[in-house]
């Protein structure tokens, strides 16, 4: 936790180069007894909302629509995941979230502000790392804050700061390609962290990593988001990475993408390894199976044996049919 | 060290001074072929007498002129070209025809313009040097990763900060490659450019040493100091190469 005092007292007490102050909300880290009801009861407005948002691309001069009146809202703190097959339109959604592109209808705000042109309220981690080959890895951490004008020292005290929050410190030096794919991915997040972002986007952030890693990386961002306590919206493929991870998944039909389902995941935090043993982590995970195949007869199949949800916050229940990660932990 | 660079470098100088001997006592070229012994000792003594240093002085300062002002254009206007499509269509056509024009004609043409000092030399090297490096720019900002650009976006850089932060290093191991045929060509550029009308430099001391003189193992020295310097330019770049991009290559 030290560590992350000192992230935020290095912010409060140098805050020039941090654009649309927000309210400093630090305490958002959840008590471990706390339930997922509790956590919506704490939870204000959104910090995301999408609002019958649609995108066309020209594509081989054919009008394509890829996104197709997308609405949702992800809660301020929480964290939502959107999935969706290839071509579902997942990445666009991101970019639009991010200002990166422009809606051609609808609106998207965060925390009730339309979204800008590359808005500096969102830290993103692509698919691949993106780190600068020419930069060691706190200096690619420290990128984002040197093109925002801070100081060389307050940079380099946040940098080391983030490296160590993503367990980083001993490689501060090296280049990207003396790294792991797992530590670049790491040094991206970090990256994405820099400038203290309201809402982390991240995009299938380790899709290119082996499944093992992958449940590891899972575990660990789910650590970096209860001690920083940004709202993150995650894109994946992954039902579960989407179920371990999120509070709602968001799913998405195939080219236009369509809100399928939104799913709620009942699981308590902290979650850890055997939550993918449990059997509400199962159903739900068979629910969004269900929604992504898209037979409404699964569907209703699915809710109906999903109904009584009476044991919503059971942990490490009845072996799980869906092993995502193959074999028993 | 030893095994891996200085030995094959020795070697293969030993195999180029055997077969220079071999082709001059075999080919009886007499005294339009001297002999490698013949050619080194008038090398170190046209050194040692004061006779080389004035020319090869005069033909480095030109080198490094037109290298400096060429290469520097070049990245400018490759950068350009790259960037924008007007400006490849104002440009390229005449980039191209520069390139194809030959030096040897310009060359004392610009010397009847500019007189017989520094500045034709400073100009047929610049010209000479343009167009590796101007091409080697523009592909290596043309392949710039867009990832990176789309990067930058997000974080909301500044046009400046683009072009310092991503573009330039991102591109710079191919300006870099650039540079180093850009600077042998410089070596041509200035000798060629002597050769057009000067009172000094290498180009001139060969003329004297063929012409005047008759002192062909004096023209052969000439010729060894700039291949000498061709190969220490190329090392310099090297080396600049190895400094700038050789941690994160």
């Amino acid at each position: 936790m030290a560590k992350v005092d000192a992230l935020a007292g290095s912010r409060r007490s140098k805050s020039g180069w941090e654009k649309g102050g927000r309210p400093v909300q630090r305490e958002s880290v959840r008590a471990p007894d706390q339930t997922w009801e509790d956590e919506l009861t704490l939870q204000d407005k959104p910090a995301i909302s999408l609002e019958h948002v649609s995108r066309r691309f020209v594509i081989d001069g054919r009008q394509v629509t890829v996104l197709d009146d997308v609405s949702f809202e992800v809660p301020a703190h929480g964290i939502t995941a959107v999935l969706g097959p290839n071509g579902s339109g997942k990445s666009t959604l991101l970019r639009l979230v991010a200002g990166l592109l422009t809606p051609d209808s609808g609106t998207i705000e965060i925390g009730g502000e339309r979204v800008a042109d590359a808005d500096q309220r969102v830290g993103l981690v692509f698919q691949e790392p993106r780190l600068l080959p020419w930069r060691t890895a706190i200096d690619n951490v420290a990128f984002p804050l040197e093109l925002a004008g801070v100081s060389r020292a307050e940079r380099r005290e946040r940098a080391t700061a983030l490296l160590d929050l993503v367990g980083l410190s001993a490689f501060a030096r090296a280049y990207p390609q003396q790294l792991s794919g797992g530590m670049r991915q790491r040094a991206a997040i970090a990256r994405a962290l820099a400038r203290d972002p309201q809402i982390l986007l991240l995009d299938e952030p380790f899709s290119a990593l082996d499944a093992l890693t992958r449940e590891r990386f899972n575990a660990e961002l789910l650590e970096i988001w209860q001690r920083t306590g940004t709202t993150i919206l995650i894109v994946t493929h992954s039902i579960a990475e989407a179920c371990f991870l999120a509070d709602e998944v968001v799913v998405l039909t195939a080219r236009p993408g369509r809100v399928a389902a939104r799913v709620p995941v009942p699981l308590g935090r902290p979650r850890r390894d055997d939550t993918l043993d449990s059997a509400a982590f199962s159903r739900a995970a068979a629910t969004i199976r269900a929604h992504l195949s898209g037979s409404p007869a699964d569907i209703a199949a699915q809710e109906a044996a999903a109904a009584p949800v009476s044991d919503v916050l059971e942990r490490a229940g009845a072996p799980a049919w869906f092993d995502p990660f193959g074999g028993p932990g | 060290m030893w095994r891996t660079t200085v030995l094959p470098v020795l070697a293969a100088a030993v195999v180029f001074v055997v077969t220079w001997k071999v082709i001059a006592v075999v080919g009886n070229f007499g005294v339009f072929l001297p002999a490698p012994e013949v050619v080194g000792g008038r090398f170190l003594g046209a050194w040692l007498d004061g006779t080389m240093w004035p020319h090869a002085s005069a033909t480095l300062v030109e080198i490094g002129l037109g290298f400096f002002v060429g290469a520097g254009l070049a990245v400018g206007i490759g950068y350009l070209v790259a960037r924008s499509r007007l400006a490849e269509r104002l440009l390229s056509p005449y980039i191209v025809a520069a390139q194809a024009t030959p030096v040897l004609v310009l060359a004392p043409l610009l010397v009847l313009w500019l007189g017989p000092g520094l500045a034709p030399k400073v100009v047929i090297c610049a010209l000479i040097v343009f167009f590796p490096v101007a091409v080697a720019t523009m592909v290596g900002i043309r392949s710039v990763d867009r990832r990176l650009l789309e990067l930058g976006r997000s974080l909301r850089a500044s046009p400046r900060q683009v072009l310092v932060h991503l573009e330039l290093p991102a591109a710079l191991p191919q300006i870099l490659g650039g540079m180093r045929v850009g600077v042998t060509l410089a070596v041509i550029g200035a000798i060629v450019g002597e050769w057009a009308g000067a009172d000094r430099g290498l180009g001139v001391l060969i003329n004297i040493a063929r012409g005047s003189l008759f002192d062909f193992p004096l023209m052969f020295a000439t010729l060894l100091t700039i291949a000498l310097i061709a190969v220490v330019l190329y090392l310099v770049v090297l080396l600049v190469e190895r400094a700038l991009v050789g941690a994160w290559r």
